[in-house]
């Protein structure tokens, strides 16, 4: 029994298809406390989905988790059958996805679909369950409730739409949500408004959120922690401040590059990362970003880079895998090998 | 310096940390061999083995109905007297004859008709007939539906409303009914045009089976022209429409070069489904006597002629029905297939 | 949505009309004109009769009488069927059709839908492969294929139905089926289509995020999204279901309104041909708007347009 909400060990999932096993997960261990938020960054690919739908029992029918263990709240949801997991989606773990405009079915009134996750559960009376709808846009600050009610999606704008889909996620009032690229379908104005949004009702409600999104300035203005993910792992880990101002893995630093910094100088330009994502069909045996990375070394074509943390004062240690790193800095990169045998070498020097 | 002794190296070699060349990062990129849009459709279409299979009875049949009768003993419309009414691989009382006199003949594999004709080789014809309808009519149906699709979707606005207008009027209409009508009625006038110099060839085809053609293609074109303006709609979007916008293109080009390449494997898929849908029709309309003339055979023509004997003669309706059952199921299977391969955009 | 349903009727009427006009000019392309019988007539009589009919007059005058009768609901008089009038032919006949046709379509539409929803739910395993073999081959099979086959090895083979007429109940089994082989197995197809699509579908997705078990899910949210398109097949159903019908009560001998038109053809009974094709023409045209309509009210989106 662990005292996170959300602790992921080592899982290994994998897309059986017929083309072969697509590895979209390679041994990710992440953990999580009660009404933390959590921020996954990745290109598309990379994992981040998969991740955070494991944890809920969502991955297509040809997911298999093939090696690891999926802890929530309690529950081992990598054991638990459809049955099972369905009892806890929608009650203890709620999700938003990305695209509102096709996420709510076409025939069903929006007071119709907030009604049914509320009644799904079946712990509320009839006349709470009848109240919960109008609530829920109130709560999540949908003006003339009533009237929206009787609409049908198509009448809502995307905004409101997604303020729709957020009160059906937090129906029953969820441990956790999971928010995949919540604002990405949205207008810029309209984006700020959401995030605000969950900003706030996670103060209210006292839940967790991971937040998956490609958008680093999503992430910044919400996360308590952040963890970047690259063809199937968690490449680096820290908090919101470790990522944004003391980034170690290439692929981080070169995700910082690429956005947009209003203080820098008007000419300095974006860089942008170059090349394509690994195909995981034939992950390769090195690190999965060693192709793409300016700084790539023999031995990252050759072996895999082991976690490494990343101290406070700037040593490097490596990580152990049974001990608790929830909070700690780490990444998986060879450089911050090679840089702790410099500064091993540069101690021995001195001595 | 010495890395190698250091206990956290884990046989760790200080020349892996030389930074890699290009090349080297390159050799391991290994990425999924990229293809063509039709070598792709073909190797899943080469994958699909219901399609093959289809494909394969397509051309068992074309070879059938096309080739094999220029070689047949027995001609469709030839009469042996004395050999009426045969049952399956049966001689008659002269051909037994004939052949004790050490004659070789043929032997009447599905018997014979009431006239004597061999039930072989009219099966074979009436395939023929039927097939040589379909494909003709989807050609038709392919060429107005494409043209107007493709012009009502490229100009859009005014020109579109009144072109789709006209469509969904077409559209609506129960078309089986007007193509009676029309078959009925057309051959009258299309014989007063055969006796005209340069439409001699009506005759030789029979006005009914040009009738047929020409209603097919006159009322079953507006499916076809609603799924290629749809394609083209979405197609003008894309950027490379206006890209050859801006360098000059004519419309004509564009809509040649631009749209229809990039729509042909919507059409191929729809013109091959097309096949059996009017072969379907054909079979339906000479089952009720407004089909091809006798004595040329039709599939349907042949299967109702044979509803008088059916106690006595069951074959003589199995052996027509089959082949209607089986041409149309390929193609259907052909034209799934095809789908799949070539065009992962439309589904099932 | 009244904007909706009076577009709908009035784009009805406005096929209806084009049909009409259509039928008149098609059956003009016939030499000597449509009301004329094929018996030798002295030129005398000709002209006699041509004048009774209007035929002397311009062709756009024809129309226009021709037009104006059909508005006031007079389709003429059958030419064979001395004494009846073609109004009372269709009063006589179309009921034993619409009979026929609406256990047709209710059958289909059960046999259809349920079987496209569990091969689509079972997609790739045993039962749908099974059920793919069947509708494919149930669209191979043109009616009057099934109908001769199901009469030869039925009735004449095994002796158990009844081979002619709609005089029990039990004559009823084989019209109906052979009539409902092919759009039963056309809605399967078409269901299993649909309903894969959708089960794709976003909203599939957040309704199994909400905890809704599967059969739920299947029956409140996906059920009827995809089954619009069948609501939309239902109209070209009805018509082939009435073509599908002139071949069925040909070779049942079953006496409907499919079978008049049948016989009507090589006896060249123009009215009757004529007034048949337009009565179905506006019936086939008036369920469509009929299914339009019913399509506005299950898919709340079309308001919109």
């Amino acid at each position: 029994m662990s005292d996170y909400l959300v602790d992921i060990k080592h899982e290994k999932l994998s897309f059986f298809t017929p083309v072969g096993e697509v590895k979209a997960l390679n041994d990710v261990s992440i953990q999580m406390k009660e009404g933390e938020v959590l921020g996954i960054v990745g290109e598309s690919g990379s994992g981040k989905s998969v991740t955070a739908y494991s944890l809920m029992g969502l991955t297509a029918d040809n997911g298999k988790i093939v090696d690891g263990e999926v802890n929530f709240n309690g529950h081992r949801v990598d054991l638990m059958t459809e049955k099972e997991i369905r009892k806890i989606r929608g009650k203890e773990i709620s999700i938003i996805f990305q695209d509102p405009m096709t996420s709510l079915n076409p025939v069903y009134t929006i007071g119709n679909q907030i009604e049914e996750a509320v009644r799904v559960h079946g712990d509320k009376t009839k006349e709470e369950a009848r109240q919960r709808p109008r609530e829920l846009l109130t709560l999540v600050g949908i003006n003339e409730p009533d009237k929206r009610l009787k609409q049908y999606p198509h009448e809502l704008s995307g905004g409101m739409r997604q303020r729709v889909m957020i009160a059906i996620a937090l129906a029953c009032e969820p441990k956790l949500l999971i928010a995949d690229e919540p604002t990405t379908a949205l207008d810029v104005t309209i984006q700020a408004q959401i995030l605000e949004l969950m900003n706030d009702l996670r103060r209210k409600l006292k839940m967790g959120i991971i937040l998956i999104t490609h958008d680093l300035g999503v992430v910044a203005s919400m996360c308590d922690h952040i963890a970047v993910m690259y063809a199937g792992e968690i490449v680096e880990y820290g908090t919101t401040d470790d990522i944004f101002y003391e980034p170690k893995h290439e692929y981080t630093k070169g995700l910082l590059k690429s956005i947009p910094k209003f203080q820098e100088k008007e000419y300095s330009r974006l860089v942008p990362i170059e090349g394509t994502p690994v195909d995981l069909l034939n992950p390769p045996k090195g690190c999965g970003f060693a192709p793409r990375c300016d700084s790539c070394m023999k031995i990252c074509l050759e072996r895999k880079p082991e976690k490494m943390i990343i101290n406070a004062d700037g040593t490097f240690e490596d990580m152990p895998d049974e001990t608790e790193y929830n909070g700690k800095h780490y990444s998986r990169c060879w450089l911050q090998k090679k840089e702790q045998f410099e500064l091993q070498d540069n101690a021995k020097g001195e001595s | 310096m010495d890395k190698k002794k250091n206990p956290l190296s884990l046989q760790l070699n200080v020349d892996d940390f030389v930074p890699a060349t290009a090349d080297e990062k390159e050799s391991l990129v290994i990425m999924r061999e990229s293809v063509g849009f039709w070598k792709d459709g073909l190797r899943r279409f080469k994958r699909n083995k219901i399609a093959m299979t289809a494909f394969t009875v397509v051309m068992i049949i074309v070879v059938l109905a096309f080739i094999v009768p220029a070689f047949y003993p027995y001609a469709y419309e030839e009469q042996v007297k004395g050999s009426e009414r045969l049952g399956i691989m049966e001689y008659s009382a002269k051909e037994i004859q004939r052949m004790e006199a050490g004659e070789s003949i043929f032997p009447h594999i599905l018997g014979t008709d009431q006239n004597g004709r061999d039930y072989t080789i009219r099966v074979l014809v009436g395939a023929r007939v039927s097939m040589t309808v379909g494909i003709v009519a989807s050609l038709l149906i392919l060429l107005i539906g494409s043209v107007y699709g493709a012009v009502a979707g490229y100009f859009g606005g005014k020109v579109d409303m009144v072109m789709m207008r006209i469509v969904d009027v077409l559209y609506t209409i129960p078309d089986v009914l007007i193509i009676i009508l029309l078959a009925q009625v057309l051959k009258f006038p299309l014989q007063n045009l055969s006796n005209v110099p340069g439409f001699g060839w009506i005759t030789a085809l029979g006005p009914n089976m040009v009738s047929m053609f020409l209603v097919f293609a006159l009322l079953y074109w507006v499916g076809m022209a609603r799924i290629v303006r749809g394609q083209i709609m979405v197609l003008k979007q894309n950027e490379y429409v206006t890209a050859a916008k801006a360098l000059g293109a004519s419309n004509g080009r564009i809509i040649k070069r631009h749209l229809i390449t990039n729509c042909i494997g919507t059409l191929i898929v729809t013109t091959t489904l097309q096949i059996p849908s009017s072969i379907f029709t054909e079979s339906f309309l000479s089952f009720l006597g407004l089909g091809v003339q006798a004595p040329m055979p039709s599939l349907g023509s042949l299967a109702s002629d044979a509803l008088n004997g059916l106690q006595t003669y069951p074959e003589k309706l199995f052996a027509p029905a089959f082949m209607i059952f089986v041409i149309i199921l390929s193609f259907n299977l052909l034209g799934d297939g095809l789908r799949d391969a070539f065009d992962p955009k439309m589904k099932k | 949505m009244a904007k909706y349903i009076i577009k709908r009727i009035l784009f009805g009427v406005l096929t209806a009309f084009v049909v009409a006009t259509l039928t008149f000019f098609i059956m003009n392309l016939v030499p000597g004109g449509p009301f004329l019988s094929e018996k030798a007539v002295t030129p005398q009589a000709q002209a006699a009769m041509e004048a009774k009919y209007g035929l002397d007059k311009p062709l756009f005058v024809q129309y226009l009488t021709y037009m104006g009768d059909i508005l006031q609901g007079d389709m003429g008089m059958s030419l064979k069927k001395r004494g009846f009038t073609v109004n009372d032919i269709i009063r006589n006949k179309f009921p034993v059709s619409a009979r026929l046709g609406g256990m047709a379509v209710l059958l289909s539409v059960l046999i259809g839908v349920p079987l496209g929803s569990i091969a689509a739910y079972n997609r790739g395993k045993v039962i749908d492969n099974i059920i793919i073999v069947f509708s494919t081959a149930g669209i191979a099979i043109p009616t009057f294929l099934s109908s001769t086959l199901m009469m030869y090895f039925l009735s004449v083979k095994l002796k158990l139905l009844p081979s002619l007429g709609l005089t029990t109940p039990a004559s009823y089994i084989m019209p109906v089926l052979a009539l409902s082989l092919y759009p039963a197995s056309y809605i399967s197809r078409l269901m299993r289509s649909s309903m894969l699509d959708v089960i794709g579908q976003d909203y599939m997705r957040t309704a199994r995020a909400k905890g809704v078990s599967t059969f739920k899910s299947i029956f409140k949210h996906a059920l009827r999204n995809a089954i619009l398109p069948v609501v939309t097949y239902l109209g070209p159903l009805l018509a082939y279901l009435m073509t599908g019908s002139f071949i069925v009560e040909k070779i049942f001998t079953i006496p409907g309104l499919g079978h008049e038109f049948v016989s009507a053809i090589p006896s060249r009974d123009y009215p009757l041909i004529m007034g048949t094709t337009i009565f179905l023409a506006c019936f086939i045209i008036l369920m469509n708007v009929v299914v339009d309509i019913a399509y506005a009210f299950i898919d709340p989106r079309i308001k919109l347009k």
